[in-house]
């Protein structure tokens, strides 16, 4: 039985196969709707969430599985001081498949080894988030047709930001892929991904704090959130969550074909403005990022 | 400063001068009831200064806590008052339970019962990270 805790688990083939899947689930539809009829994915969300909670919800429901779950840790019995190792053994005497977000980093990691059904780490803290990952590669490939030759820029929040961190390393597998990294100082990627994936991958990267100056040779803008959950002084939040903001006046020098992605929610940091411009491609990301879920359930379930 | 050849014990030589005592301390050498020798700032030909434990009993000592200490440390098994075994450690690409997660992040702060496992990522830095949460050890 497999898990999915952390994207580098994944090889590459392991991910063009997901997408393969994902791509023939959007063309298809019709073909997958019974696929998991009878079976029911549990999502334990310890952490609030919309969109990825309601994504997998989603994505379980369109191959005709069915659902149950909580959507926060104070109706649940970790609020009675339960531990994961034990939500987990009981959850999985009801489901076939569970989605789990925690606040601690590594806890689907922890749920994972004591498991008797599959674990999808729907986010850990600021550590993990690769069902978001996927939902970028996918997102990406289904843009560009591929991976390699890209020049991607990750602006905003690179310290804390993990979809940032796992895009990064997922993409580092790829040919002759730049990358741009565009963040003010106090937020810029920290030292270890430069040197264990970067450095280490000989890969090609700059590191900027000019949007606008980087703008023309990217391929793919990420942009991210500056987000307030991940910060423990709130000085230094109100300090630096303006920090970039895009407009469609940025955009002047950018490629025709550029693809402007972002994980969402967004709260000012991409202009509303910017969503008629057809390069934005974050809505489409959102879409994108339930066929993907339902191609690792498919996945996870070996469902055939 | 002379202190007495042990019979049957272990003796940890080559450590780093300066590093005995956190080596004393994570070894739990404190709890023993057995005579237990640390010399600080011992001189050594090809270290210059060195730092030397000698325990007088026969004790498992966990290697790979002393192999991250310090991977150039070697462990002398006496017998006898003869020199049975020098075990040459390295650095272990695991080690449990030796120091703990920092990371007020990190699942193993709430669930208690969690071994604090870190493993090596980066042999030439010397760099362990915590198996839940990826943070170095600090």
């Amino acid at each position: 039985m497999k898990h999915l805790i952390d994207i580098m688990e994944m090889s590459v083939e392991e991910i063009g196969q997901l997408i393969e899947t994902a791509n023939d689930i959007i063309a298809n539809p019709a073909k997958y709707a019974q696929k998991c009829k009878g079976k029911k994915l549990a999502t334990l969300f310890f952490e609030p969430s919309t969109r990825t909670r309601l994504s997998f919800e989603a994505a379980m429901y369109e191959l005709g599985g069915n659902v149950l779950g909580f959507s926060e840790a104070q109706s649940s019995s970790a609020a009675k001081g339960e531990s994961v190792s034990d939500t987990i053994r009981t959850v999985g005497a009801y489901a076939d498949i569970i989605a789990m977000r925690h606040p601690k980093e590594g806890a689907p990691m922890v749920a994972s080894r004591k498991s008797i059904v599959p674990i999808i780490n729907a986010g850990d803290g600021g550590h993990n988030h690769p069902t978001q990952t996927l939902t970028d590669l996918l997102t990406i490939s289904r843009e560009k047709g591929g991976f390699n030759d890209l020049t991607i820029g990750l602006c905003g929040d690179l310290k804390f930001g993990r979809t940032v961190h796992s895009l990064i390393s997922a993409m580092s597998r790829y040919e002759k892929v730049r990358f741009v990294l565009i963040s003010p100082d106090e937020l810029k990627i920290p030292e270890y991904l430069k040197h264990e994936v970067l450095d280490k991958k000989d890969l090609e990267y700059m590191e900027t704090a000019d949007l606008e100056a980087a703008m023309p040779q990217l391929d793919i803008l990420y942009m991210t959130r500056v987000q307030k959950e991940r910060f423990f002084n709130e000085q230094d939040y109100m300090r630096l969550k303006d920090s970039y903001i895009l407009t469609p006046d940025k955009l002047r020098n950018a490629k025709q074909d550029l693809s402007i992605l972002h994980p969402l929610p967004r709260v000012n940091e991409i202009s509303i403005a910017v969503d008629d411009d057809p390069r934005a491609t974050y809505f489409e990301q959102v879409r994108n990022g339930k066929f993907i879920r339902m191609a690792l359930i498919l996945k996870l379930l070996e469902v055939k | 400063m002379q202190i007495d050849k042990i019979e049957n014990g272990i003796v940890l030589d080559h450590i780093k001068a300066g590093q005995g005592m956190e080596l004393y301390r994570i070894l739990g050498l404190d709890a023993l009831d057995c005579q237990v020798a640390l010399i600080k700032n011992a001189e050594s030909g090809k270290m210059g200064k060195k730092d030397i434990i000698k325990v007088d009993r026969m004790i498992d000592v966990n290697l790979d806590a002393i192999g991250y200490v310090d991977p150039n440390i070697t462990v002398n098994i006496i017998k006898n008052g003869r020199r049975e075994k020098v075990e040459h450690i390295g650095l272990p690409d695991e080690i449990v339970d030796i120091i703990k997660c920092k990371n007020p992040r990190c699942i193993t702060t709430t669930e208690q019962e969690l071994p604090h496992v870190f493993r090596l990522t980066d042999q030439e830095n010397r760099v362990y990270r915590c198996i839940y949460c990826e943070s170095k050890a600090k």
